[in-house]
């Protein structure tokens, strides 16, 4: 498989470290439901068969957390994009 | 001999000297085994899988099911190498395999005794059967009689090398369509890459009496390949099999560099595994001769008509002395006629179908070659191939022949098409699968499409290159396709002679009957899938080739489907078997992993150290001593000098991050559980982070530089694994935090010293640092130069609990210091100790390592808990407050002490309650570290045990029967050594 590195370019999986499911959000811990949502966040994770964002962290390149939309059945891959959120490549 | 006198691709200047089963024979460079065996008269080739039964050879090409091979000795032993593709060189010897005593008289075949233990479905009928019978009589009997060869028993002595290429488009096959889809692209300037599992381009050409553009059609391949060679951007990979299609255009090939060589020339790998990545793919891996089903089709000499001509055309090696062609298709006639130009003796052609082609039927005529319309072989005789019987409408004839080259049609090579899934569609008008949905950006041209003509072949080539090149931009000018002229081929599908006479195989390779067929449909196993796993159908090293559109046809026969209804299996990567040493590559023995050694490594080489793997690195482990007798001395010895003068060792190995930035404190707070951000300038802490589930997920300790300005350590083993989560946190949760990290593990080079000589030893190298103990105090950090001014960082830390400092100098400045701490702790016997005494020291010590944080304990369990910050939020923080891991009963973490002192503790023993039974139900917990102390003079351990730290001074058993120990142990203290850590503050 191969993976667009917004920073890097297109580069080889073998350069990447996968985590998962890019849509759990870390919950607030100080809300009332924390150790609920928490038990959510850590444990509970959609299995889409079918189009997924997920996270991948280029630990042989650039070092930067990515988001991944890829196809599950395929491994179809339709793009990715920092997980920071910042548009450009420059981590300053 | 039976080579041709004249002819063939073979270089009859270059004569090759070889072996099968010790008997020695001549052949020719050009020669495969295969026509080298046939060159020199050998028939019998093998024996089969299950049932012992004599095989020949059947085919000219890498789907060949009966003639396996052992190639080579000793611990070059290769095998079920196929004769067919292994090419001949000088001193190759071979054998053949699956036989007892000999090939030519083999008990196993005599007795036929398994044969009805072995027929369809017998994995699970036989499994059926009671338990123990399976063990003792079934099994190893089945064992002994099927097989396949053997594999070498010494380690492979030759070497395997990996290599990546980037293309525009891989050509898969240089046949016809290969050859003209890589002129295509090659003019275009595109990167092409040219694989073909042959070595010499060509395909079919190479066996076809054909013309191109009116000349022999040789002379076009070879015009083809030297433009091919001479264009920069062209990649010619022969000898290279494409054997998978993955994700994003990647492939994976196997390029034989040596094995048509004795041995790999000096630095030549023998394979080289290559992974491709293509922008584009283009399939012409042409098409197979498929056998059909008759009672005796298996007897040696009896092959397919594409391996007849073949063999005549290619390699002059005339496979017999008459031969019979049995068709259902124009193609075998064909191959036929060519065969018989070649100076083979055509005894008659038997075709199934009333009425062949006029102009087939002129052919024949023409060259005096006999043709039997309408007409099925029902029955073979002779143990090598002496005659076959012929049903026709005039009845049954016997005719004398030594060949039978049979043709039930043929199946485009689709393989890789269907390695993402993508089903082969049937097509009646060819009575083949041809590819069905493809791996993205891949095409399909020439036989390999069902597209059999080779001027279609060449055209076919030309455009889909074109087509392919010119999606990624480039401008693929009209190549002028070459001109060939062929007949079209007609083919009536023709699966199985009923009626005919004695085994009717169907798998050769598996030994898979059309009785096996029947049997399954009886019993209900229709669908292909199940078919395929009932009679293994499909299942052996050729993955089914030349068998699986037969068995399914015929099983369509039965349940009345249509072939296409009735579908077909899915092939998978490999095409064809990969040696498991090329994909392993490099990575064997000491390269399985790359080493690590530290920056003092030959420094303690030089000191006799004996080392040890730890995470990535190679560490000093301890450090012999003449005259002592086992490493227990010598770590006792290094642990002594240790605590009562001073000790060294290497901690460059711990994972060393860089974190800067006006929120580095904030940060930290957010993944340790205890606060940073507080500490002050020129001071370290010990620190613990969490897993967000709550566990403890590693340990160190964490230094601030400047304001602005912190050093973390991490433990050796987790060091790239904290990073990245590190990373993570920064990145994906707190992206606002202005925070900027780079891992400096390698940068520098630590080295500890420890005891009660440290500060001696340090006053000598520091240039004129004050490190007394008022101005650099327990868990000081300093920073200077050392050694006349070599920058150094001074941590003020502990890990044996002696007074012990760090000292990180740039990595290529560790061996100096070491030297330079050596020469100055020589006065007070300064030691080098390993990694064994400083596991020692700590186990001593009560600290916490790598076995306690091992995934499923918390900051509680480990007597951390007191650590943790309540006024801030954490990773971790919020599911280590879930209730189990605050129940009572919980583990916690204290030391052990045998109560006879002789006893000796073993890390992993469980906990039990004194006179309960050693069941789970009793179990307390467990050991994790021991040691045995030189201070106390007894054996020390640390665990975890229900409610440790209530129970100090209360025994139990340490339970482990895996080592037969069961011993009392008492409850203490973890540290053993100065609980209070007076020694530490000196
Ligand atoms: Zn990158």
């Amino acid at each position: 498989m191969r993976l667009p590195c917004p920073y890097c370019g297109v580069r080889d999986a073998h350069e990447f470290s996968y985590l998962g499911d890019a849509a759990p959000r870390r919950p607030d811990p100080a809300a009332p439901d924390a150790a609920d949502a928490f038990h959510d966040y850590v444990y509970l994770r959609d299995n889409p068969a079918g189009a997924i964002r997920e996270l991948w962290y280029h630990g042989a390149g650039c070092r930067r957390w990515i988001v991944v939309d890829r196809d599950t059945r395929t491994h179809a891959i339709a793009g990715a994009t920092f997980a920071s959120g910042s548009a450009s490549g420059d981590a300053s | 001999m039976s080579r041709l006198s004249e002819g063939g691709l073979i270089d009859r200047s270059k004569p090759l000297a070889f072996s099968f089963d010790g008997k020695a024979m001549r052949g020719y460079a050009g020669d495969t085994l295969a026509s080298a065996l046939l060159a020199n008269d050998v028939r019998l080739v093998g024996r089969s899988f299950k049932y012992h039964r004599p095989r020949g050879i059947f085919s000219s090409g890498s789907e060949e099911p009966n003639a396996l091979v052992e190639l080579r000795d000793g611990a070059r032993r290769e095998p079920n190498s196929r004769a067919t593709v292994v090419e001949l060189y000088d001193g190759l010897s071979a054998a053949s395999q699956n036989r007892w005593p000999s090939l030519d008289f083999d008990i196993q075949s005599v007795n036929g005794l398994l044969g009805p233990l072995l027929g369809a479905g017998f994995y699970y009928k036989t499994f059926m059967w009671p338990a123990a019978l399976w063990e003792k009589l079934y099994e190893p009997l089945i064992r002994r009689a099927a097989g396949l060869g053997r594999a070498a028993e010494a380690p492979d002595p030759d070497s395997y090398d990996r290599s990546f290429a980037f293309c525009d488009l891989l050509v898969i096959g240089g046949g016809a369509a290969g050859l003209m889809a890589a002129l295509t692209a090659g003019r275009s300037g595109a990167r092409v890459i040219l694989a073909d599992e042959d070595f010499r381009f060509g395909g079919r050409i190479l066996a076809e009496r054909a013309e191109i553009d009116d000349a022999p059609s040789l002379a076009f391949v070879e015009r083809a390949v030297a433009e091919l060679a001479a264009l920069p951007n062209v990649r010619l990979l022969p000898r290279t099999t494409v054997f998978g299609a993955y994700d994003g255009g990647t492939f994976g090939a196997l390029e034989r560099v040596a094995d048509h060589l004795p041995l790999p020339p000096a630095f030549t790998p023998r394979q080289r595994y290559w992974k491709i990545v293509a922008k584009r793919s283009l399939l012409c891996a042409g098409a197979i001769d498929r056998p059909i089903v008759f009672g005796g089709n298996d007897r040696p000499g009896v092959m397919s008509a594409q391996a007849l001509r073949t063999y005549a055309v290619r390699y002059a090696a005339n496979p017999g002395k008459r031969a019979v062609v049995f068709a259902n298709n124009g193609y075998a006639w064909s191959a036929a006629f060519d065969a018989a130009e070649a100076g083979v003796d055509i005894a008659a052609i038997v075709d199934v179908r009333p009425e062949a082609p006029p102009i087939q039927l002129e052919r024949a005529k023409r060259r005096g070659v006999r043709v039997i319309q309408g007409g099925q072989v029902v029955a073979t005789s002779g143990r090598l191939l002496s005659s076959v019987t012929v049903r026709s409408a005039t009845g049954e004839e016997k005719i004398a022949a030594e060949v039978l080259a049979i043709s039930g049609g043929s199946s485009p090579n689709v393989g890789l098409t269907s390695h993402f899934g993508g089903k082969p569609v049937y097509r009646a008008d060819i009575a083949g699968f041809v590819p069905g949905a493809c791996p993205p950006g891949m095409r399909v041209a020439g036989a390999a499409r069902g597209d059999y003509s080779l001027a279609r072949c060449l055209a076919a080539g030309a455009a889909e290159a074109a087509e392919a090149v010119s999606e990624l931009g480039f401008s693929a000018y009209a190549t002028p396709v070459p001109q060939a002229r062929d007949n079209a081929i007609t083919v009536t599908p023709f699966w199985h002679v009923p009626g005919s006479r004695g085994p009717a195989f169907v798998d050769l390779q598996n030994d898979v009957t059309a009785k096996d067929i029947t049997i399954a449909h009886t019993e209900g196993f229709r669908a292909v899938e199940l078919l395929k796993r009932y009679t293994t159908l499909g299942m052996a090293t050729d993955q089914g080739r030349t068998s699986n559109v037969t068995g399914l046809a015929m099983m369509a026969v039965l349940t009345g489907q249509d072939v296409g209804a009735t579908g077909t299996t899915l092939f998978r990567p490999p095409y064809t078997p990969v040696a498991l040493g090329a994909i392993a590559g490099h990575h064997r023995g000491k390269d399985f992993r790359a080493t690590r050694p530290t920056p003092t490594h030959d420094w303690a080489r030089a000191q006799g150290a004996v080392f040890v793997e730890a995470g990535l690195w190679l560490r000093a482990q301890y450090f012999p001593r003449p005259g002592e007798t086992d490493w227990l001395e010598t770590v006792n010895r290094e642990v002594t000098a240790t605590r009562t003068g001073v000790g060294l060792i290497d901690v460059s190995t711990f994972g060393k991050i860089d974190i800067q930035g006006p929120d580095a404190g904030a940060f930290l707070d957010r993944v340790y559980i205890n606060t940073f951000s507080t500490l002050p300038v020129g001071r370290a802490r010990y620190g613990v982070m969490l897993r967000e589930d709550g566990i403890v997920m590693d340990d160190g300790t964490t230094s601030r530089l400047g304001e602005r300005h912190y050093l973390m350590t991490t433990t050796t083993a987790n060091a790239a694994k904290v990073y990245q989560h590190l990373e993570f946190c920064l990145q994906v949760l707190w992206p606002e935090l202005d925070v900027q990290m780079a891992s400096v593990s390698e940068q520098w080079a630590q080295i500890s010293i420890a005891g009660p000589q440290a500060r001696a030893v340090l006053e000598q190298v520091v240039d004129g640092l004050d490190v007394s103990n008022a101005a650099l105090p327990y868990m000081g950090v300093a920073q200077g130069t050392v050694l006349s001014g070599v920058a150094a960082r001074i941590f003020r830390v502990s890990f044996s609990g002696e007074l012990g400092y760090e000292i990180a100098v740039p990595a290529r400045q560790g061996r100096r210091l070491a030297e330079a701490l050596m020469a100055a702790g020589a006065p007070f016997g300064i030691t080098p100790y390993g990694t064994e005494a400083l596991g020692v020291m700590r186990i001593e010590k009560g600290h916490v390592s790598g076995n306690e944080l091992n995934g499923q304990t918390s900051a509680r369990d480990l007597g951390l808990g007191r650590m943790a910050s309540t006024k801030k939020d954490y990773v971790g923080r919020v599911l280590s407050q879930r209730p189990a891991f605050l129940e009572e009963g919980r583990v916690s973490f204290v030391g052990f002490k045998p109560v006879n002192p002789g006893d000796r503790l073993r890390a992993g023993a469980h906990f039990l309650p004194h006179g309960r039974s050693g069941t789970t139900a009793n179990d307390e917990g467990y050991m994790t570290s021991v040691a045995f102390s030189p201070l106390l003079g007894h054996w020390i351990g640390l665990g975890l045990i229900a409610r440790g730290t209530e129970r100090i001074g209360e025994s139990v058993r340490a339970y482990d029967p895996v080592r037969g120990g069961d011993i009392p142990v008492e409850i203490c203290h973890p540290a053993f050594v100065d609980p209070e850590g007076e020694r530490l503050r000196v």
